[in-house]
Parts: structure tokens; C-alpha cells; sequence
């Protein structure tokens, strides 16, 4: 019941937002920034945090929505919804192409192919230089109106009404997420995590499970690269480096990787810690360098960790 | 045909850098089980230290100081930060502990020596062009091809020969029996640490030789040392180098037909390799699958 009355409170602040983040010194487009991530790091928590497979190469996925997005409307036709699928199934195609070479791989050598395995789009990125605009990053699109038979959602012109847009894809996002970790599949995810020996001894092909999650959160993530391509109207090779990565990883360690809401609280400190950080001093790469090292040190279980430890049972 | 050895031989160069920075990353990755993405940091300390030393000591005292400290400063590093997450078993903290670290030492390198490129004096005894014909091959080329053998086979000989070399192998094989033993293994894992982050100054003084500094240069350096290590296969360091080597190679070979593909064509070796054989070139069996 308090778990209802949580979620409540959250949708309600999420709704009013427009109106209050503005008052505290925000603005609308932090607001839908720190949705898009918490899609992403919510998908990737799937494979992370339930799963327990070390995908540190996720952005190579957001940022192939993003450029699949930005390049449908820019060179496809002027749609957003066509511009989203297109993003999406780019994205989540790759993982789920690329995700057979992973799903073996257990600990550090998950960590380090999904790295490696994300340069190479980023390299595609930056070298395929007339389509994708190189290194300057893709520029010459925007977002179109939603068009829903009469109704027309003015996405284009309005921040507020983009910012609803990505509250609900959010919605979405998490409902599925959560019918996911409901299910038999959700649980044999989680039961790979916390034993994968014995989840094989049961006659359970646990590399198809993991690639099953590999994909799934590819296709999540992509989705968000998509949005957040539409929220800049803007897309660059940084939305695939492997910096973007690890800021994934951190943000969903930050809010609790064994908690379904965890990776959404690690996302509103760290987009806005960045956002600070990076208005008032050069030095921010240190600054966030630190927090890096302070929260493994002292805080591994993350936010949620520390102030709820039955998080770890869920 | 002179445009393909030009660039073949400049990919080699970058081999050997790869190779060089594999080297250190694999041993840290065997014994202390920790992906080191810090070592790119260790690179810059390496060769940023030998360019401010270098009107004091010379190039040669800059070329043995340079990795030296970058060493020392690993050594430290090891014993504050990394050594209180080795007890955590999932392998995510010290992934996020180095990665922070990797961001902490580029930006401090930018503020202390400035965003802009830095050039090292290379003594013109070995810095000029052996041949006429082939002016792209310089004495210093060459130098840095001799100095990364000679380091190569020193270790060989010390990870072969010495105590410490022993118990490093050891430890790679079963820490718990090693530590039984009475093997201090806390001291062992440090000097390890240490040793390979002294390759990764020595790559970055001689890198910044041929390249010159700046200083995101070990953080793009780390990732084609990534893949040289997962295609000459995880737990073996002669496939380190070799899989440096080859990706040099690969890239400049590409540069004279494709100049774009020339660093996307590593990754595709790499899920080539994946593919046909998991475990590397020189990989054993099973490990970490």
C-alpha cells in the first residue's frame, strides 16, 4: 500500500513538473533529460542489476536511436513516431544481433566486450562523415507535431508538450519493465543473478535468458537515445562513447542497482549534479571523477540502499 | 606499394603502443582482477612527468623516470583506492573505481599542463630517417620498436626466473592457495599493479615521441589495447602483444585502401574473432565463459 502511495506521489510531482522545476532554478528540458535517462538506466538495470550481466557499453545503443531518429527525420520523412520506431528498432536490432558474442561471458569479460563492441559504432559515427555529420555530430532536423486524427500534440513549439511525450514513453517504459520482472522470464532473470550454476542444473539455457535481457534492454535504451535526439534536436558521437557508458552505470549504482526505482533517483542526482558542475566550474570532469570513486568507496548499495535495505530483496 | 609500407609500418608503431598498454592491462586483469580503466591515466602521468623532467635529466633520464613514477603513483593509487574493493566480488566497483580515476586524471592533466598538444624533444642521434627511400622509417621508430622488445623479454624473464615473478604466476592461478602459502598476496597484487602501470608509462613517453601530448591520449589509447587483449585472448600476454600487433597492422594496412574504416576495422576483427574463436588467439579455455 505505501508502495501505491509512493508511486502516486512520484506521477503527481512528475505531472506538475512544469510548474514547480522552474521555481526551484530548473527548467523543463532538465526535467525531460532526466526521464530519457531514467528509460535508458531503468533498460540497462534489466541486464545489470536482475541479471547481473556487466553491459558497460550500453550507450553505443541509446546513441543508435539517436541517430536512427535524427537521420529518419532528416533524411526519411518528417515524423516523429517513424522517427521513434526507427531509433528503437536500430538500436534493439544490434544488441539483439550482438548479443550471442556476450551472453556466454560472465564478470569482467561481459564488461569488456560490450565496451569494445561499443566503439565500433562510435567509430561508424564519427568516420561516416557526409550522413552522419562526423565528429560536429548530426544537426538539420526537428521534431514534428504528433498528428493524431484532429488532435494535433505540439510537441515541435512546446517544451511542456515534448516533456509530456517522454512522461509517458517513461510510463510505458516502466510498466513494461515491471510486467517483465513480474513474469517467469523476469524471475529466471533474477534467479540467473543470484545463482546461474543452479539455474543451469535446472535445464535452463541461461545464455538465451541473458541474451533475451541483453536484448530487451537494447531495445529500451534505444528508445531513449531516440527521445533524447528529439529533445535536442541534436544527436553527436558523444551519445555512443564509452564515457556515456559508464555514467549509466554509475547513475543506476548511485540510486541502488537491486531496486526497481533506484536507477531514477541515481539519474535526477547525477543529471543535476552535472548540470551544476558543469555551470560553475572547468574542473566538472574531476568533480564527477570523484563521485566516481566516493560512491564505490563508501556507498556501494547506492541511495536507496542505504535507507531501505530490503531493497536487496527484491 | 611505398604508400602501403608507409602506412604499414605507422600501424605498427601504433601496435606496438597497443601492445605495450595490453601488456600492463593484462597482467593487472590476471592477478589483480581488475579491468584498469585508469591505465590510459597512467599512460599521460607517464609521459607528461618525462616531458617536465626532460630539461632536467635529459631524454634518456626522462625516458627511465617517466614510467618509473608513473609506477610509483600506481603503487599508491593501488594501496588508497583500489585496494579496499578487491574484497567486493561483483567486478562493477572497481570498473567504476578506475573509470572515475581515468576521469579524474585526464582533466587534471588538462588544468596542470594546459588543453593544447605538447611536442618531445626526441635527440637527434636517433630521430632521423635511416634511409632515403624509406623516410618514414626513422631511427626513433626504430628505437621504440627495440626498447618495447627489450621490455617485452624482460618481463618474460622476470615473470619466468624471479621470485616475484613466480608468485605473480601464482597468484594468477589460484590467489587462495598462493596467500596459504604465506605469499603476502596484498604486497603482491601492489607490486603487480605497479609493474604494469610502469608500462603504461613507458608506452606513454614513447608514444608521445612519435604522437606528442595530449592529454586525452591515453583514454583513446585504452580501447584498442581493450580489443588487443580480447583477441589475442584474455590470460595470456604473449596474445596481448600479438593482438596489439596485429590491430596496428590491420588499421594501417586499411588506412592505405579505406582511410575511414581504419579504426572500425579492429572492432570488426574483434567480433570476428568472437565469433570463430571465442577465447582469443592465445586464450585458454573457459576462462571467465
Amino acid at each position: 500500500m505505501t508502495r501505491l502511495a509512493g508511486i502516486a506521489v512520484l506521477w503527481i510531482a512528475l505531472i506538475a513538473l512544469p510548474w514547480w522545476l522552474p521555481l526551484i532554478g530548473g527548467y523543463t528540458a532538465l526535467g525531460s533529460k532526466v526521464l530519457i535517462y531514467a528509460i535508458a538506466t531503468m533498460g540497462l538495470n534489466l541486464v545489470l542489476g536482475f541479471t547481473g550481466g556487466l553491459s558497460f557499453g550500453q550507450a553505443a545503443y541509446f546513441g543508435l536511436g539517436a541517430y536512427g531518429a535524427g537521420m529518419t527525420l532528416k533524411y526519411l520523412a518528417p515524423s516523429t513516431p517513424l522517427a521513434l520506431l526507427i531509433g528503437t528498432l536500430a538500436g534493439g536490432l544490434a544488441a539483439t544481433l550482438l548479443g550471442p558474442l556476450v551472453m556466454r561471458r560472465r564478470g569482467i569479460y561481459f564488461a569488456m566486450i560490450t565496451i569494445a563492441i561499443g566503439q565500433l559504432f562510435y567509430f561508424v559515427m564519427v568516420r561516416w562523415n557526409e550522413v552522419t555529420g562526423g565528429e560536429d555530430g548530426l544537426a538539420g532536423f526537428a521534431r514534428q507535431d504528433i498528428h493524431l486524427g484532429p488532435l494535433v500534440i505540439p510537441i515541435a513549439s512546446s517544451g511542456s508538450a515534448f516533456y509530456y511525450l517522454v512522461l509517458a514513453c517513461f510510463t510505458v517504459a516502466v510498466a513494461l519493465l515491471w510486467m517483465i520482472l513480474q513474469s517467469p522470464l523476469g524471475h529466471t532473470f533474477v534467479a540467473i543473478r543470484e545463482n546461474r550454476r543452479r539455474v543451469e542444473f535446472l535445464g535452463i539455457r541461461v545464455e538465451r535468458y541473458v541474451w533475451a535481457a541483453f536484448a530487451i534492454a537494447g531495445f529500451i535504451t534505444a528508445f531513449a537515445g531516440a527521445l533524447n535526439a528529439l529533445l535536442f534536436n541534436f544527436t553527436s558521437p558523444q551519445d555512443l562513447h564509452w564515457i556515456l557508458s559508464g555514467n549509466f552505470v554509475i547513475m543506476i549504482v548511485l540510486g541502488g542497482m537491486r531496486s526497481f526505482f533506484g536507477p531514477l533517483i541515481g539519474v535526477i542526482i547525477f543529471v543535476v549534479a552535472q548540470d551544476y558542475l558543469s555551470s560553475v566550474t572547468g574542473n566538472w570532469m574531476t568533480f564527477i571523477g570523484m563521485i566516481f570513486v566516493l560512491i564505490v568507496l563508501l556507498f556501494p548499495r547506492g541511495v536507496l540502499g542505504i535507507f531501505n535495505r530490503r531493497a536487496e530483496a527484491l | 606499394m611505398e604508400l602501403l609500407l608507409f602506412n604499414a609500418f605507422n600501424g605498427l608503431i601504433q601496435g606496438v603502443f597497443y601492445a605495450l598498454m595490453a601488456l600492463g592491462l593484462a597482467l593487472i586483469l590476471s592477478l589483480n582482477s581488475v579491468i584498469n580503466m585508469a591505465h590510459g591515466g597512467f599512460l599521460v602521468i607517464g609521459a607528461y612527468l618525462a616531458y617536465t623532467l626532460t630539461p632536467y635529466l635529459g631524454f634518456w633520464g626522462a625516458l627511465i623516470a617517466g614510467p618509473l613514477l608513473a609506477g610509483a603513483i600506481g603503487l599508491v593509487v593501488e594501496r588508497v583506492v583500489i585496494r579496499p574493493v578487491y574484497k567486493r566480488v561483483d567486478p562493477i566497483y572497481s570498473l567504476l573505481l578506475t573509470f572515475g580515476l581515468a576521469l579524474i586524471i585526464e582533466d587534471m592533466t588538462r588544468t596542470i599542463w594546459g588543453p593544447q598538444g605538447l611536442p618531445l624533444e626526441v635527440p637527434d642521434v636517433i630521430n632521423s630517417p635511416v634511409s632515403d627511400v624509406y623516410f618514414f622509417i626513422t631511427g626513433y621508430r626504430l628505437f621504440v620498436i627495440g626498447i618495447t622488445a627489450a621490455a617485452a623479454i624482460g618481463l618474460y624473464l622476470l615473470l619466468r626466473y624471479t621470485l616475484l615473478g613466480i608468485r605473480i604466476r601464482a597468484g594468477t592461478r589460484d590467489l587462495e592457495t598462493t596467500a596459504a602459502l604465506g605469499v603476502n598476496i596484498y604486497q603482491l597484487r601492489a607490486l603487480n599493479f605497479g609493474l604494469g602501470c610502469i608500462f603504461a608509462g613507458l608506452a606513454g613517453v614513447l608514444a608521445s615521441g612519435v604522437l606528442g601530448l595530449t592529454p586525452p591520449m591515453g583514454n583513446s589509447l585504452i580501447m584498442p589495447s581493450f580489443v588487443a587483449i580480447i583477441i589475442g585472448g584474455v590470460g595470456s600476454l604473449f596474445g596481448a602483444v600479438c593482438g596489439g600487433l596485429i590491430i596496428g597492422l590491420a588499421a594501417g594496412i586499411t588506412t592505405t585502401y579505406y582511410p575511414a574504416a581504419s579504426e572500425a576495422v579492429i572492432y570488426l576483427m574483434m567480433l570476428i574473432v568472437l565469433v570463430v574463436r571465442p577465447r582469443g588467439l592465445f586464450g585458454e579455455e573457459g576462462l571467465f565463459e
